[in-house]
């Protein structure tokens, strides 16, 4: 593969359950912050300011440090009008961008179409987890679902390798295109192809890798690692995808909220240190969201489930600030007790696909915004 | 699709036990077949005829599999245990289905044995009235942790149960108002838990559910356009007079028993494929007051169930027990249960760890290039072990079929189903037996065939049921 390390990479880390804006970036010279979070706020002391308005939770001090070389962008207030504040169907709007219909196809996978359309490369997107995000899906395109990367193969229990060959001959035979067995029976055949043709390529990744990074134990510590792995190994691969949660905090926030953000700032430091170390950080944006904010008042021991958040766009080629504008705590300025969302998160979307992938936009957002200029 | 020479009396036996149960091998397949579609039907709706699973075997095995606290694999084993050694699989398909509605986790509630209690509460009351399992559920203190209704005070409402009830147990998206949701939060405020004494020196401590009189609100409540000072058990009746509500149970019905529905995020905007066989299921939920047992009894019966051969995506809980049930030699507690209980896992179903309250995705959604490839080297690994009984069984049986390799794909088309599969397909597996000629019932003979058996168990018309 030549030259494939230099064309803009996106990896996308979902922030599942919805995470508490006002608690990640603490609006923490505001004093109706304190009123509104007599139980559940971050001490005065506690926050790691990044200037005199707002500053991050405690346990970001990995991202505080890259807030301060410049790589980190905050976009405030992002989503959509009326929200549902329900997790599923947030989700799914955020993945397909349709929040007025129910989308089938992700905005990934749309432009995973755009970058590949040919569909050349079975591992032009990579989905880490056990089930892949809809964000990917979009019919006939390849995502390579990895669970864990060290044992990535089909059918490896057949020995010996003659044997094994001549079964995954066949295999790739009867996975091959039917004449009219309609689009799931296709499906399977495409997906059973691909995993055949994904497996043989992915699994040069972690043979070719080497590192002084050690990351943490932690399951994002562990997917951002084969992702750095992947990438390392110029397979072409252009979209990552990987969540971490739950971020659903109704009870034992404050706890809950440290770890999970311990755990992801390490992570994500050690992941650009990696890619550093091997010169490859240079085109690789991460962004991070959630499907809401949680609402402005706490609950007694947590907060429930609100309307706007923020998002992180972090990399060498982002241009580290605030975007947008936190969006007003006045009480009259609240939808039933939620921030409004100033900012429509596709017009995130397209500052990312436009100025950073490179690729028309608009039918992979599903139409114009207005888009914050990190990139 | 071609249907191989089955018997179609098997054949709708298959279907049946597939549906109801976790596959059959052939013997259990003619056995049934003797006794009849309706006996079988009776006898799964009826778990009390059988001997239950002996939970004190296994555990004299594995001590540790009892209260495994928060240990991963541990907690599932007991269950995984259970489905594959039951003479009741009815009973544990229900389970099933309950846990995909209410679907409960461990990532939260940290601490299996809460989530255990829920899916035992499922296996002794799962085909009686879905009223007497919402209010178990909603007294579930491993329910009542997962959605903070222990959060739930007079003077702060929490709302994250109440919304879920309506959303996702109950009626779905768009029968009810923002307001109902918090009508119906406040009727169940001061339903919590409480901690036993623990049962050991340094163990864990119980969960029960308890009622707060004094954080309970006793004012009057508007829901569903109804007024009254309602408790959560008035709530509960109240959403169960709404013909949404048994639409909804009846889609849910539909979707598990009879054939792949839409996610259920999707349901207030795409009708269900077969509307018919959802109202009559609906009538059926109404007509009963929601029992169960007599809905499924209709359901089984039914000709629009006998006619959904094969449109099913299978689980991954199906995927692996119905692979133990037949490939056997698991008649003891083994280390290997918490293999099995990693492998559902790894295809993207960690039971009592649904990725959230909304539980799985059902359908072609269980398949991706990885999960597919788990599925595939799975069942592959354990039909090609030919010392397990069910393995020798289908060998011997396929061996009757003689030396022809066409007669030898076709058998094994029938041993393993009767599966449907394509001219494709059927004639790939002909083609790949054909290169070595006749089959010769010698070692080398044998090895052949279990190559043919693992690349069937590897199509795709393998990952349906």
């Amino acid at each position: 593969m030549t030259d494939s390390t230099k064309d803009p990479v996106i990896v996308v880390l979902q922030l599942s359950g919805g995470n508490d804006y006002m608690n990640t970036v603490v609006p923490h010279s505001n004093s109706q912050y304190r009123d509104y979070r007599p139980n559940v706020n971050i001490a005065e002391h506690e926050v790691l300011r990044l200037n005199n308005e707002i500053g991050f939770h405690p346990s970001m001090t990995p991202l505080a440090e890259m807030y301060r070389e410049g790589n980190v962008a905050i976009i405030h207030g992002v989503g959509y009008e009326n929200s549902p504040r329900s997790h599923f169907r947030s989700m799914d709007i955020w993945h397909t961008c349709e929040p007025e219909t129910l989308g089938t196809e992700g905005w990934l996978g749309r432009a995973v179409n755009h970058i590949d359309p040919n569909k050349e490369n079975v591992v032009t997107a990579v989905s880490m987890g056990p089930s892949l995000f809809r964000a990917l899906v979009a019919p006939g395109v390849p995502v390579a679902t990895v669970e864990n990367l060290d044992n990535y193969g089909l059918l490896t229990d057949i020995s010996p390798e003659e044997k094994r060959d001549r079964v995954l001959d066949r295999y790739k035979r009867i996975y091959s295109p039917m004449i009219g067995s309609g689009p799931v029976m296709d499906f399977l055949g495409q997906t059973g192809l691909d995993a055949l043709k994904g497996a043989d390529i992915l699994n040069i990744a972690p043979e070719k890798y080497s590192s002084t990074v050690e990351y943490g134990d932690s399951s994002i510590s562990k997917k951002l690692r084969s992702i750095a792995q992947i990438h390392l190994a110029e397979l072409g691969t252009r979209v990552f995808y990987c969540d971490l949660g739950s971020f659903d905090t109704h009870a034992d926030q404050l706890a809950t909220h440290d770890k999970l953000w311990t755990a992801a700032s390490g992570a994500i430091r050690d992941f650009f240190d990696d890619l550093e170390e091997h010169n490859a950080a240079d085109n690789v944006t991460m962004f991070l969201f959630s499907e809401f904010g949680r609402r402005v008042y706490d609950n007694g021991a947590g907060t429930d489930h609100g309307a706007g958040g923020v998002c992180l766009a972090i990399g060498k080629q982002v241009k580290g600030g605030e975007y947008g504008r936190y969006p007003s705590m006045k009480e009259s300025d609240l939808d039933q007790g939620d921030l409004v969302p100033n900012l429509d998160f596709r017009g995130v979307y397209t500052t990312l696909v436009e100025d950073w992938m490179k690729l028309d936009p608009v039918p992979i957002v599903g139409g114009q915004f207005e888009k914050p200029t990190f990139i | 699709m071609v249907l191989t020479k089955a018997d179609t009396k098997i054949d709708l036996m298959a279907h049946l036990m597939r549906r109801a149960g976790f596959g059959a091998s052939r013997e259990e397949l003619e056995m049934r077949s003797q006794i009849g579609y309706e006996k079988t039907v009776e006898e799964l709706l009826t778990p009390s005829s059988q001997d239950p699973v002996d939970r004190y075997q296994f555990l004299r095995y594995y001590p540790m599999w009892w209260k495994p606290g928060t240990m991963g694999g541990l907690g599932q084993a007991e269950w995984v245990w259970t489905m594959i050694s039951t003479p009741a699989p009815l009973q544990e398909k229900m389970c099933l289905f309950y846990h995909n509605i209410f679907a409960t986790g461990v990532a939260k509630v940290d601490h299996y044995d809460e989530i255990q209690d829920m899916i035992d509460m499922f296996r002794q009351k799962g085909l009686g009235n879905y009223k007497e399992i919402l209010m178990e559920v909603a007294k579930s203190p491993a329910m009542i942790y997962w959605l903070d209704n222990n959060e739930n005070h007079a003077d702060s409402v929490n709302e994250n149960w109440g919304r879920e009830l309506l959303e996702l147990f109950t009626m779905g998206v768009g029968n009810y108002t923002e307001a109902d949701v918090r009508e119906c939060s406040r009727a169940f405020t001061g339903w919590t838990l409480e901690h036993k004494l623990p049962r050991f020196h340094m163990g864990r401590w119980d969960w029960e559910f308890k009622f707060i009189p004094e954080d309970h609100d006793y004012t009057e409540k508007e829901f569903l356009g109804h007024s009254g000072n309602f408790d959560g058990e008035e709530v509960i009746d109240i959403i169960l007079s709404k013909p949404a509500t048994a639409q909804f149970i009846a889609r849910h019905l539909y979707s598990f028993f009879v054939a792949d529905e839409p996610q259920v995020p999707a349901w207030s905007v795409i009708s269900p494929n077969d509307p018919e066989a959802v109202n009559f299921l609906a009538d059926a939920l109404i007509t009963s007051d929601y029992h169960m047992g007599t809905v499924l009894k209709k359901l089984f019966k039914s000709e629009f169930f006998k006619e959904q051969r094969f449109s099913r995506v299978k689980n991954p809980t199906e995927v692996v027990i119905s692979t133990l049930r037949l490939v056997g030699g698991t008649d003891r507690p083994s280390p290997e249960t918490l293999d099995w209980t990693g492998q559902i896992a790894y295809m993207g179903q960690d039971l009592l760890n649904p990725p959230s309250v909304e539980g799985w995705h059902n359908g072609i959604e269980w398949i991706n290039s990885g999960t597919l490839m788990k599925r595939t080297n799975f069942v592959s690994e354990l039909i090609s072990d030919t010392l397990r009984p069910g393995v020798r069984q289908i060998i011997d049986r396929i061996k009757i079929a003689g030396t022809n390799p066409a007669d030898i794909v076709d058998t094994c088309l029938d041993i393993m189903g009767p599966m449907e599969v394509s001219d494709q397909t059927r004639s790939e597996l002909i083609d790949h037996s054909e290169k070595e000629g006749d089959f010769s019932w010698n070692t080398t003979g044998e090895e052949r065939l279990i190559e043919l058996l693992q690349l069937l168990v590897a199509t795709r018309e393998y990952q349906f049921a």
